[in-house]
């Protein structure tokens, strides 16, 4: 599915971001990454799919070697990774429903993007993907009108309605409420596994990634020092990721998240922050 | 972890003396350049000619010829209105085509969106035509295409893709970069990428800059005819020639109603456009 062989990148300033990175992602695995701030995993997961370009190193997906393409096929390529951001990155000024399909830009003309006249299946799409991550009758909406768990259920539905075979995700939850982080969580999670979609999901709250992670990996430095089961996280393997620290509050069992199970609609509370 | 001893007001510590940091720290240095300042300025009083006695002299002259300009003299409003029609349609045609063509200038003059050659390119275009005041480009423009209207239109589109175009590309450069990130990580192409991306967060601004263009190019219409290219500016500068103040009145008081129009609406315009 998705290869990563020794991922290195050096950033022009000589910073050393990542530092020989090797990652395999097999089915439908919601996969954490926990690490410190400046320990390599934004540049990761922009290493994927090439927003950054890596240094050295090899990337597959489904056996094409993403790392050697020019410009035009890495485009065709990117269209199968989904990607969701920390700051939405939506387009303020669009509407929500141009902000869904903007995610389908890969595969229509320039002509149809120009005129908004994309392919009826497509709008379809759009609004099964906005009723599905809980903004139905929202697409008239301009985007910067909404809330910031709203924009992130848009840039949610933009990332699905690619049609993807990998969600990349960078800190989805960083600028929300607790409350508003554990839906999203649970949104982004219940997606990948309905679509049959490996995640990868960058995140810095080690509660959240345990509650929802399939297996986690832990960066730091630029370099992984944890790759395993939720369960197998612990103090000394938070201790590796993250340096001395008392972690007993911190470390939590999937079994204690039990709040409420309808997960995807919006509550008041989130749309009126 | 030790906790820093609670300061005691006056308890011992010598008083520090603070002083807010100079703009040039060297006494000598500061000094001298308020002085070299001073000093050309009294030089360059100087070299202006400013004399009192040619000022009071002055005023009578400039009372008589205020006074030859009343009443303003309508009379001739045939050639006055066609003038000034001429004027609008060359600032509004020149706005249009120029804001059209500033578009891709703009795009090329972006160095987070043009591809290096192009940029230089189009860096280039602006600086050369913003050099030149609208006047002197009318002036050669008048050579090589004759008198009229034709070479203030092409006047004014130069000038409106030099300002437009650095404004705009000025924009283009100021934009929200994650925005475009997440269009890029679609698969979307360069072109889908400024249609999606880029347009979207400049627009308003676009709206905005279009219309205090044609503000500016209404006033510039004006003048330009004074060298030959088209518009009232020429009738202007004839009645100035002829002596016939009266109607040069009429003509300034019809230019000053017009700029005012066009400034109350572009107001109006860009204050809805968000």
């Amino acid at each position: 599915m998705l290869r990563v062989e020794h991922l290195v990148k050096v950033y022009p300033s000589g910073k050393k971001a990542l530092q020989g990175c090797d990652l395999r992602v097999e089915g439908n695995d919601v996969l954490f990454i926990i690490g410190p701030s400046g320990s390599g995993k934004s540049t990761f997961i922009r290493c994927i799919n090439r927003l950054v370009e890596p240094t050295e190193g090899q990337v597959y997906l489904d056996g094409v070697e993403l790392t050697k393409l020019n410009r035009a096929q890495l485009r065709r390529q990117r269209r199968f990774m989904g990607m969701i951001f920390q700051e939405y990155n939506l387009v303020e000024r669009l509407t929500v429903m141009e902000n869904v399909l903007s995610g389908r830009l890969g595969y229509v003309s320039f002509m149809q993007a120009i005129t908004r006249r994309f392919p009826q299946s497509d709008i379809d799409d759009a609004f099964q993907f906005l009723d599905r991550v809980g903004l139905a009758g929202y697409e008239n909406q301009r985007a910067d009108a909404l809330s910031g768990g709203q924009r992130q259920r848009v840039g949610i539905a933009r990332a699905l309605i690619q049609h993807p075979k990998i969600l990349l995700v960078d800190e989805p939850t960083s600028s929300l409420d607790p409350k508003t982080s554990r839906s999203i969580m649970r949104l982004v999670a219940e997606l990948s596994k309905e679509h049959h979609l490996p995640a990868i999901i960058n995140i810095h709250d080690v509660s959240l990634a345990q509650s929802f992670a399939d297996r986690i990996v832990g960066l730091a430095d630029g370099k992984i020092v944890f790759d395993g089961d939720p369960d197998k996280v612990n103090d000394a393997t938070l201790n590796a990721i993250y340096g001395e620290e008392d972690w007993s509050k911190t470390i939590q069992r999937v079994e204690d998240d039990e709040e409420n199970n309808n997960a995807s609609a919006p509550r008041s509370s989130e749309a009126a922050s | 972890m030790s906790t820093p001893a609670p300061s005691v007001p006056g308890a011992g510590s010598p008083r520090h003396v603070w002083r807010r940091p100079q703009f040039v720290d060297n006494p000598w240095l500061r000094w001298g350049i308020l002085l070299g300042l001073a000093a050309y300025l009294v030089y360059a009083s100087t070299a202006v000619d400013m004399n009192l006695q040619r000022m009071l002299r002055g005023l009578p002259r400039a009372r008589e010829f205020l006074a030859l300009m009343f009443p303003p003299d309508f009379g001739r409003w045939e050639l006055l209105s066609s003038g000034v029609l001429e004027s609008l349609q060359m600032a509004v045609f020149s706005t249009a085509v120029g804001s059209l063509l500033s578009i891709p200038v703009a795009i090329g003059a972006a160095s987070n969106v043009a591809p290096r050659p192009f940029y230089v390119l189009c860096r280039g275009w602006i600086s050369i035509s913003r050099t030149f005041p609208e006047v002197i480009i009318a002036i050669f423009f008048v050579k090589a295409f004759g008198f009229g209207p034709f070479a203030g239109v092409l006047t004014l589109t130069v000038a409106t893709t030099g300002f437009l175009g650095k404004m705009l590309a000025e924009d283009i450069e100021d934009i929200d970069r994650g925005q475009v990130e997440a269009i890029e990580a679609t698969g979307a192409g360069w072109g889908k990428t400024l249609l999606y991306g880029v347009f979207p967060q400049v627009m308003p601004r676009l709206v905005g800059l279009v219309v205090y263009q044609l503000d500016i190019n209404l006033r510039e219409s004006t003048i330009i005819g004074i060298v030959g290219a088209g518009g009232i500016g020429g009738a202007l500068f004839n009645s100035f020639l002829r002596y016939e103040y009266d109607f040069s009145l009429a003509i300034l008081l019809v230019i000053i109603g017009l700029v005012l129009v066009a400034e109350w609406a572009s107001g109006e315009i860009r204050s809805r456009v968000t």
